[in-house]
């Protein structure tokens, strides 16, 4: 094995690994606000994901522009879940928020299926086949133009939290709930706001998933453990540990497919994941509660 | 989801092909007393079993389609059957119930299902209720070595697949004169995948090939993408490759191979599905192209799966015919012949004609059905199908060959895949 | 909490409810056809695994989401001594059990040492139900991916040492394994055992000021839960004959053992068993009114299944049992979680 082969696959990995941050960013802004962890997340990245697909085949939009179409219709279906659906069950245990996801995950995996059937559908955009060459290394022009956009989105939304009132307040419930609700918050609205923006997040990634990955209705699951794995790596409802441990994933699966075999992958990554939860279950950047 | 075919009453013979003609004089032929042939003229319930939602949605939706146009065909050649659907939901405990309810609603015999693991659960409600089944695709070798009575399998095993594959692939070298040195092999890590490895792996030393295999890859069947797989697979500079894919991932390792600028002598699969499928031509464009697949086939120049094309592309114009399509219809033939041989429903009787099927004008390529003492049908033989303008194309064996086979393969910026 | 007996006193309807419904199941291979015996069956092995899971959740809080885990390490010990030594299935349990009580204790102890309770607990199981799957995909004594077989025998004869004859004799074994675990399970809650835990359930620091030692019970329960399943595991491999690994460890595996008992009643002795007779039978129901409507579109049944899980767990927070409990008139800790 070369170095440019061995450099190649890194690259490769990191890239990827950012699109899945831009996944796992959604699941871990719900959580880390509402404490609700949305069991239906792969199927709304899958719902996202089909959007894109439609769009690009339907209207000849680049997922790359109808990004903000998809992000902001999901956030709109992420605000009204949250309202109609979630907020009752806030405040009951999480199993039977589990299976109040699941049932929302059954309802859009076969709703999928009946509107799309069961074939694997993919963008094939222009420079879908191009590579970018810099000397020997091969550098995936899709995967760095998703990865770029994802940076940018993910970017976004941490100004929006760090600097705007409504982003401000967010994160005020996150951290103190009872404080946020004596000054006056309007909790229930801002839950809701979350709820659409991890949603949105979601629709986000989906569009640029669109790109890379072939999307069938059956991929939601893979796609809602492979985003566990991400925010407990990166510490559970910490954004700069989703994003950072997209990367950790992408590239330890990269590594893992590089030097043992490559479909014991994803074993690799629920090992880390074990090892993390074990030894330090806030993540490897969260903090310790 | 059973569904009761309307096709099945017997109508009168509207298209005059051939081999509802042939079909009449084996019958007259055949014999029998005017009794038998007033029997043979009641529809045989077949229960069709299929994972029509769930994981293998897309492989149990394209063996429904099989299913679906063999009613009217085989009502022409004088053998009505009538088809009662069931959905094993790509689960085995489904598949199990879902057989019994079959059984139950009056299904002769079982026909299913694609998926090793529901396969066996519905051959063991065959064994049960003495009611025959007849497999039309699952390759695991072990099904057919568990000790069943009722079970028959008109589907090759993986090593099947692999000795078949491998004869054509000398054949290819033969013919074009061309003949790599060192061969990847890349499969896929499921049941599927495993059956043709272990395939590879006990026949390979056997088979006296002109090429080595430097390394095998095994992948994960949910790997979102194929980069690391490719990368290491190319950089061994291996002049073939060999793929086992399960489906939509075949589409992932040529889109990376492009990406990586990795052009191989020829990409051939032993025999394993995903590159000749629509969403393959139809995602890929000029790089689906020499792609070769070693694969049980229709037969392009019998009369009945002329038949059976045409039914196809008049009932399901945006879907491409394929093995899954050829096999379940096969099925379908293999149990209505074994009825009107048998001359009645009884499971004993049915399963006795099945043991002694031999029917040699059917659709896929291969010699005649028949079975073994294990229920196997060790006569399918694989086609070597080349992609060529978009299409799946014969190319060997001779005898059924559509155009010349294009090896080695034209780069991926090559003029001829335009 | 009081007994079974103690609850039905108070309540004949129940009583005569469940003599009835016993004698129905007993004698229900002579009655109904195969096709219902095989729902029935497949029923009881719900209720039985959900019973199981529904000790460590129900009654000591621990949320397993992973429990398709020890299904799969019971089935596969059990189904490998069995063909590579001939060892029977009885025997072969206990390895089962062994194995699947050592992953157990090895969640437990990383889980309990280190702190990680709730959702973190919940993916720590999934994490390792998964890791196993993987690993079982390759390993190349059971048949990796390729699947591992039972010889299927003759079905004239029923060897229950060696687990080995009709759907009905599987039936009467599954039935035991049930109903042994239900009345186990109301010996149970009865145990000092029992109270610890559903103190820890309530309140985990009150319970460890009162001086119950919480981690050895919750490491109880998690073992204990875990070697049942293992049991039920055994039994669904020499039923099936066949095992692969993404069918005895996959994810969706797991959420089928929780589905009954949430729906049914958590922490309930009915619910598990509630649950198990709601849902099974429901996908049943549902392909069957479809297809006298002649509906025939894959994902159809699929669809209207989510939409009854999202009512009950809306409408009946708890379960189903609890309501239907106060409906029979039952009143008092049976009737709620």
């Amino acid at each position: 094995m070369t170095w440019d082969t061995v450099a190649s696959i890194l690259i490769g990995g990191a890239l990827t690994g950012l699109v899945y941050s831009l996944m796992a960013l959604g699941l871990s802004v719900i959580f880390g606000v509402i404490r609700v962890v949305n069991f239906a997340h792969g199927e709304m990245m899958t719902l996202a994901m089909f959007a894109g697909v439609f769009l690009f085949t339907g209207g000849g939009l680049d997922p790359i522009l109808s990004l903000p179409i998809v992000a902001g219709t999901l956030f709109i279906l992420g605000y009204a879940l949250q309202r109609r659906l979630v907020e009752p069950f806030i405040a009951r245990p999480e199993h039977e928020q589990f299976i109040l996801l699941l049932a929302v995950a059954i309802l859009l995996v076969n709703g999928l299926l009946l509107a799309f059937g069961p074939d694997a559908r993919s963008v094939t955009v222009d420079y879908a086949f191009d590579s970018f060459e810099l000397g020997p290394i091969f550098i995936d022009k899709v995967k760095a133009y998703a990865a770029g956009v994802g940076v940018l989105v993910a970017a976004g939304l941490l100004m929006f939290f760090r600097y705007t009132r409504t982003g401000k307040a967010i994160r005020a419930c996150s951290d103190n709930l009872m404080g946020a609700q004596v000054v006056g918050l309007n909790i229930r609205r801002l839950y809701a706001l979350t709820f659409g923006l991890g949603v949105a997040c979601v629709g986000a990634a989906g569009c640029l998933l669109s790109l890379l990955v072939d999307v069938t209705p059956m991929l939601g699951p893979e796609l809602t453990l492979l985003a566990f794995v991400i925010v407990i790596i990166g510490g559970l409802g910490s954004m700069m540990g989703a994003l950072l441990g997209g990367i950790v994933v992408g590239l330890s699966e990269a590594l893992a497919g590089l030097l043992i075999v490559p479909s014991m992958k994803s074993m690799f990554s629920f090992g880390l994941l074990i090892l993390i939860l074990a030894f330090r279950p806030q993540g490897l950047f969260g903090k310790r509660t | 989801m059973s569904r009761k075919s309307r096709l099945s009453v017997s109508r009168p013979i509207t298209r005059r092909s051939f081999s509802a003609g042939a079909a009449a004089l084996a019958a007259l032929a055949a014999g029998g007393s005017p009794l038998r042939r007033a029997l043979a003229a009641k529809p045989v319930k077949l229960g069709c079993l299929a994972p029509l939602s769930g994981f293998f949605a897309r492989e149990g939706q394209a063996c429904k389609r099989g299913f679906d146009l063999a009613p009217a065909i085989l009502a022409d050649m004088g053998m009505p059957i009538e088809i009662m659907m069931g959905d094993t939901e790509s689960n085995p405990d489904r598949a199990r119930t879902a057989a019994e309810k079959l059984v139950n609603e009056g299904a002769e015999v079982l026909i299913g299902t694609f998926v090793s693991g529901e396969t066996t659960a519905v051959a063991q409600v065959a064994e049960q209720r003495g009611v025959p089944h007849v497999i039309n695709i699952a390759a695991a070798p072990k099904i057919t070595e568990q000790g069943y009575k009722f079970v028959f399998r008109n589907f090759t095993t993986g090593p099947m697949l692999v000795i078949n594959g491998f004869g054509l692939m000398k054949d290819l070298f033969k013919a074009t004169g061309s003949t790599p040195k060192t061969a990847v092999f890349m499969h896929v890590n499921d049941t599927f995948g495993k059956a043709m490895g272990g395939g590879v792996k006990a026949l390979f030393p056997k088979m006296n090939m002109p090429f080595e295999i430097s390394t095998t890859i095994p992948y994960d069947p949910k790997a979102k993408d194929l980069s690391v797989e490719v990368a290491k697979a190319k950089a061994t500079g291996a002049d073939i490759l060999m793929p086992v894919s399960h489906g939509a991932d075949a589409i992932k390792l040529i889109r990376e191979m492009v990406k990586q600028r990795w052009e191989p002598m020829g990409i051939m699969t032993p025999g394993s599905p995903g590159t000749y499928e629509a969403q393959f031509y139809k995602t890929l464009g000029k790089y689906s192209e020499f792609v070769i697949a070693n694969v049980p086939w229709i037969d392009p120049k019998t009369d009945m799966s002329k038949t059976l094309l045409a039914a196809f592309a008049k009932e399901f114009p945006k879907e491409s015919p394929e093995l899954n399509v050829g096999f379940s219809f096969e099925a379908c033939l293999i149990a209505a012949d074994a009825y009107k041989r048998a001359g009645s429903g009884d499971p004993k009787a049915l399963a006795d004609a099945l043991r002694a099927t031999n029917i040699t004008e059917h659709v896929m390529i291969g010699g005649p059905i028949q079975f073994n003492e294990k229920g196997q049908n060790v006569n399918i033989k694989s086609a070597a199908l080349q992609n060529l303008d978009r299409k799946p194309t014969v190319v060997l064996p001779e005898a059924s060959a559509e155009a010349k086979p294009v090896f080695p393969m034209p780069g991926w910026t090559d003029s001829r895949r335009a | 909490m009081r007994g079974v007996g103690a609850v039905l006193r108070g309540a004949p309807r129940a009583a005569t409810g469940l003599a009835v419904l016993g004698a129905a199941l007993l004698v229900a291979p002579l009655l109904v056809d195969d096709y219902l015996l095989s729902v029935i069956l497949i029923t009881l092995y719900f209720a039985f695994v959900g019973q199981a899971w529904n000790l460590m959740m129900g009654y000591a809080g621990q949320l397993s989401l992973g429990h398709a885990l020890y299904v799969g390490l019971g089935g596969y010990a059990a189904a490998a001594f069995f063909v590579h030594f001939g060892l029977t299935p009885w025997a072969g349990m206990v390895i089962g059990i062994l194995v699947a009580a050592a992953f157990a204790a090895g969640i437990g102890l990383l889980a309990f040492r280190f702190g990680i309770g709730g959702v973190y607990f919940a993916l720590l199981t999934i994490a390792v139900a998964e890791f196993t799957r993987i690993l079982f995909e390759h390993f190349e004594w059971v048949g990796a991916t390729g699947g591992f077989f039972l010889p299927v025998e003759n079905r004239e004869i029923n060897d229950l040492l060696m687990l080995r004859g009709s759907p009905a004799m599987f039936y009467y074994v599954i039935l035991a394994m049930t109903v042994g675990l239900f009345l186990a399970n109301v010996a149970l809650i009865r145990s000092r055992m029992g109270y610890y835990w559903m103190a820890i359930r309530e309140d985990q620091d009150a319970a460890q000021a009162l001086g119950i030692n919480t981690f050895r019970y919750k490491m109880m329960a998690v073992v204990l839960s875990a070697s049942l399943t293992a049991l039920g595991g055994v039994f669904l491999a020499f039923y099936n004959n066949n095992l692969f690994p993404i069918d005895a460890f996959g994810i969706h595996r797991s959420i089928e053992i929780i589905l009954a008992p949430i729906i049914g009643g958590l922490g309930t002795l009915f619910g598990p068993i509630l649950g198990a007779f709601i849902l099974t039978p429901l996908g049943e129901v549902l392909t069957w009114a479809l297809d006298q409507l002649g509906v025939q579109m894959a994902g159809v049944k699929h669809l209207f299944y989510g939409l009854v899980l999202l009512v009950i767990i809306r409408s009946l927070p708890g379960g189903v049992w609890p309501w239907f409990a106060r409906r029979l008139g039952i009143e008092g800790p049976e009737a709620r979680p």
